[in-house]
């Protein structure tokens, strides 16, 4: 099951080019842009990794796409964001968020009952790949989807 | 204006916001954007193998020589900069024609480094350098981040990579100038972080060619011994710049510049006062070009107006702009060199008394 999460979910996987393209517009908005990765899909987790500290000061897409190249090379099989924070007063918030890496095989969710009192139902998702202990969901093998892959140009640490 | 050679963003990618291209940045004349659009498409147009191509026109398109012009008239001087300068932009221009006819080319090295005395200008021009590779389309973004050797070496074990690699990520889109590059390398402490700087530098030197572009400066024959301790750091930088120490002439068309544009202006008597302070500013010690000379102009004002304060009085627009031959004559320097002069029988102060050899500039009077 694919995962949608944040901004362009409705769209199918961006490439490099529109991963820059998306970032160049954030730092020119002079949004911070940072990378996230985790490998709990779960829709609530809504807190993920840090991979770095977000980049503030920094004037072209490039470096973040060195990070995220960086970020993928080391956790192929984890799902990786990028987020875009806007510090702007009355705003303070992620502007901006969406997946820049998934792994090659999402098993999904599975919906949970459980029958509290009086006969009410309490449902809850249940992500398959967090039967596994973290690090070790996905498999440690590198990913097989190719619109996702760090292209060699850009983004090899 | 668009990104030309850059993929076309796929459905439903953001148009390319126009920072960055502000007023500031447009070219002067309100024709040349108009004339920009209407050569554009035609520059995309690919070429047939037995066509010819009009050079002249081609380069009106990218305003190259509107660009070195400006050059031109910013710098004084620095003809090796210039030249370089003009080397890289008929490249740009080269590779544009050579990609009409499908033919490969591949962006240039363009990491640099730049060492000649000090106050030649290797700060300024590593700062406009950036602004120019913008414009000539090699850099994205053009800005310039200048570091010393602190902002690069940690303190402790493991500090140094990210501090690096923060301000490399900082410095992409532009220009990384790093000052007093030598210092990064410490021979006499092996255990010194500089050399895993270094090391990270290269690597993003290599790797990150089209994004970053890096200029080391400093005097050079420190520079020379840092590039014999670290040859992989030589060979990676492809322009080696040498800035040659200004003229009396070249340093008075300076003074002239910084003077217009303080607002200032030199009577004629202080003309030829500042032109004979220069030369005899420039055989005593610890002289530093252009630097020297934006202090003496700094110490000029200050005794301007202790002058004006004192006389009191109505002062008119015109007596707030000029400097007066007496505040040349006040400095330090004529005093010094009267003495040298008198010690040695009256021969140099008799020579720094008479009327300069060179005219006063004309930007002075």
């Amino acid at each position: 099951m694919r995962i949608t999460q944040g901004t362009f979910s409705y769209l199918p996987d961006l490439t490099d080019d529109e991963i820059r393209y998306q970032v160049q517009y954030s730092i020119d908005r002079g949004w911070a842009v940072a990378v996230e990765f985790t490998d709990d899909p779960h829709p609530r987790n809504v807190l993920w990794e840090m991979w770095g500290l977000p980049m503030f000061g920094v004037a072209d897409a490039a470096a973040a796409m060195h990070e995220v190249g960086a970020c993928r090379a080391a956790y192929p099989g984890h799902y990786v964001r990028v987020s875009a924070y806007d510090a702007s007063l009355g705003r303070q918030t992620t502007a901006l968020s969406f997946i820049v890496n998934r792994p090659a095989a999402e098993p999904g969710f599975r919906l949970d009952r459980q029958e509290a009192s009086d006969r009410r139902v309490r449902y809850s998702l249940h992500a398959y790949a967090t039967d596994q202990p973290a690090g070790e969901r996905y498999g440690a093998g590198r990913q097989t989807d190719g619109t996702m892959a760090p292209n060699g140009a850009r983004g090899s640490s | 204006m668009t990104v030309r050679g850059k993929p076309v963003p796929r459905g439903f990618a953001m148009p390319a916001p126009a920072t960055g291209e502000g007023p500031g940045d447009a070219p002067p004349g309100g024709a040349a954007s108009g004339e920009d659009a209407a050569v554009a498409p035609a520059a995309d147009a690919r070429l047939a193998v037995d066509d010819t191509v009009d050079l002249a026109a081609e380069e009106q398109a990218l305003r190259i020589s509107q660009l070195l012009g400006r050059l031109d008239a910013e710098f004084i001087g620095l003809a090796p900069v210039k030249d370089r300068v003009r080397e890289i932009a008929a490249l740009l221009l080269i590779d544009r024609l050579r990609g009409r006819y499908g033919l490969t080319s591949s962006r240039p090295s363009l990491h640099m480094c730049f060492t000649g005395s000090p106050g030649t200008g290797k700060t300024t021009v590593a700062t406009h350098m950036g602004e120019l590779l913008r414009e000539l389309g090699y850099l994205r973004k053009g800005q310039l981040v200048s570091v010393t050797r602190d902002d690069l070496v940690g303190q402790y074990v493991g500090h140094t990579a990210p501090k690096t690699k923060e301000v490399l990520k900082r410095a992409m889109g532009g220009v990384l100038l790093i000052d007093e590059a030598y210092y990064l390398y410490r021979p006499e402490n092996e255990r010194d972080y500089g050399q895993e700087s270094i090391e990270i530098l290269l690597q993003f030197m290599e790797a990150h060619r089209e994004d970053l572009v890096v200029i080391l400066a400093g005097y050079a024959d420190r520079m020379d011994t840092f590039f014999r301790s670290n040859p992989g750091m030589a060979s990676r930088i492809a322009h080696h710049i040498d800035f040659p120490d200004f003229t009396l002439d070249e340093l008075l068309q300076i003074a002239g510049k910084m003077l217009e544009r303080e607002q200032y202006r030199l009577s004629p008597a202080a003309g030829e006062a500042f032109a004979e302070y220069v030369r005899l500013r420039m055989s005593q010690p610890r002289f530093a070009n252009a630097r020297s000379i934006r202090n003496a102009i700094d110490r000029l004002r200050l005794r301007q107006a202790r002058r004006l304060v004192a006389a009191g009085g109505v002062l008119a627009r015109g007596d707030l702009m000029e400097i007066s031959a007496e505040d040349v004559r006040a400095s330090r320097v004529f005093r010094d060199a009267a003495r040298a002069g008198g010690a040695r029988g009256g021969l140099a102060g008799e020579a720094a008394r008479a009327a300069p050899s060179q005219p006063a500039h004309p930007g002075l009077s």
